[in-house]
């Protein structure tokens, strides 16, 4: 029964999703050189051994460059999903349950794949 | 859930066909969208033959000539016809746009016109615009200014102050690009879609209007204004030649200068 100026209203601004939008567009611009260099480092370890990735990543740059990927990759993952998440699933108890369980299980895959890479570093 | 199909009670079947007159020559087939609140029952497209011979060159001319020769029950919206009222603003050929502006001879095959897209239909060719209006009302669509009018004239703007809401004000709120945003198709009750936006854009583009800051702020929302993904069907789709995207693109700009 309400009218249609106040459902348009709404509950107003949230005054918040430059910085959710602006991360994305940043993260994306990051992942840019730093994929780039992951498949270069990919190409240059081609049919190495064990012990030659091994000194790979334990060149300091290198280790920096994997873990700011890392950092750039699944934070990005995070917010895109959160997107696709919020277009497509309108209830709003089904929308919370599956951003956080998307955050967390993005969060946990993020966290596995930078400790796999500070075992490679150490 | 976004819905990829129509529900059950507004699938389209199959109409009636009216023939064109024996001896007709140039013969065009027009497959109409009709849907009646007072018949229980789903949509269905109604085709219509029409001589091209005798008819002008605009869908609505042929639409006139349905309701007048044919079908006085075909139902839709047409005022000026001439691209400035936005009233017969529809989905023809696949594209929103206006029946005034869009020649039959475009449309290769059969001119396929249905409502606009995933709004409520009224009746046939009529969406419910309710809340496309409601949207707009919000955004507050006039010049708001604490500084008093000069007493002896108009408020002034330089020249190039003035060509900044050039591309907005043209906008005839027809809705051709909020009904054909996916964005605005699944989250139409909080997403203010490309038209409305591009209105709110006008006021915080127009230098005479002292609310900027607030406009913006009234906008900063994941759902008003971060649901825009770019898609760019608004821009494809307006029948006036505008550009919906980049003014969106330009209020995220702005929210982004103004963080510093």
């Amino acid at each position: 029964m309400r009218s249609p100026l106040g459902r348009a209203r709404g509950m107003g601004s949230a005054k918040s999703g430059l910085g959710h939008w602006w991360a994305q567009r940043l993260t994306a611009m990051a992942l840019l050189p730093l994929s780039l260099y992951f498949v270069l480092s990919v190409f240059l370890l081609e049919g190495a051994d064990q012990a030659a990735m091994l000194r790979y990543m334990a060149e300091p740059w290198n280790g920096v460059l994997f873990i700011a990927l890392i950092a750039a990759l699944f934070y990005h993952l995070q917010l895109g999903l959160q997107v696709v998440i919020e277009d497509y699933i309108h209830s709003e108890a089904r929308r919370l349950t599956a951003v956080l369980a998307m955050r967390a299980a993005v969060t946990l895959f993020g966290l596995l794949a930078l400790v796999s890479v500070l075992k490679l570093i150490f | 859930m976004a819905e990829l199909t129509l529900p059950k009670n507004s699938r389209v079947t199959a109409g009636t066909t009216h023939k064109a007159a024996p001896g007709a020559t140039r013969v065009k087939n027009f497959q109409v969208y009709r849907w009646n609140p007072d018949d229980a029952g789903n949509p269905h497209t109604d085709t219509y033959e029409i001589d091209l011979d005798q008819c002008g060159p605009m869908v609505l001319d042929a639409l006139i000539k349905i309701k007048n020769e044919i079908d006085p029950t075909l139902t839709f919206r047409r005022s000026c016809r001439e691209g400035i009222c936005g009233s017969c603003a529809m989905n023809i050929d696949g594209t929103n746009t206006l029946a005034c502006l869009k020649p039959i001879d475009e449309v290769k095959a059969d001119v396929k016109i249905n409502p606009l897209p995933h709004m409520a239909v009224v009746k046939d060719l009529v969406p419910d615009l309710t809340q496309a209006y409601a949207q707009y009302r919000s955004i507050e669509p006039w010049l708001q200014s604490e500084t008093p009018a000069p007493p002896d004239g108009e408020r002034l703007q330089s020249i190039e102050e003035r060509a900044d809401i050039d591309g907005l004000w043209e906008c005839i709120l027809c809705f051709c690009c909020t009904t054909s945003c996916p964005s605005y198709w699944w989250n139409g009750d909080r997403y203010l879609g490309p038209a409305v936006l591009m209105a709110a854009y006008r006021w915080i583009a127009d230098s005479r209007d002292e609310n900027t800051g607030k406009r913006l702020d009234a906008l900063e929302d994941p759902f008003k204004l971060y649901r825009c993904h770019t898609i760019m069907n608004c821009t494809q789709t307006c029948p006036k030649g505008l550009n919906p995207a980049k003014a969106i693109g330009k209020i995220k700009q702005l929210m982004v200068e103004r963080q510093g």
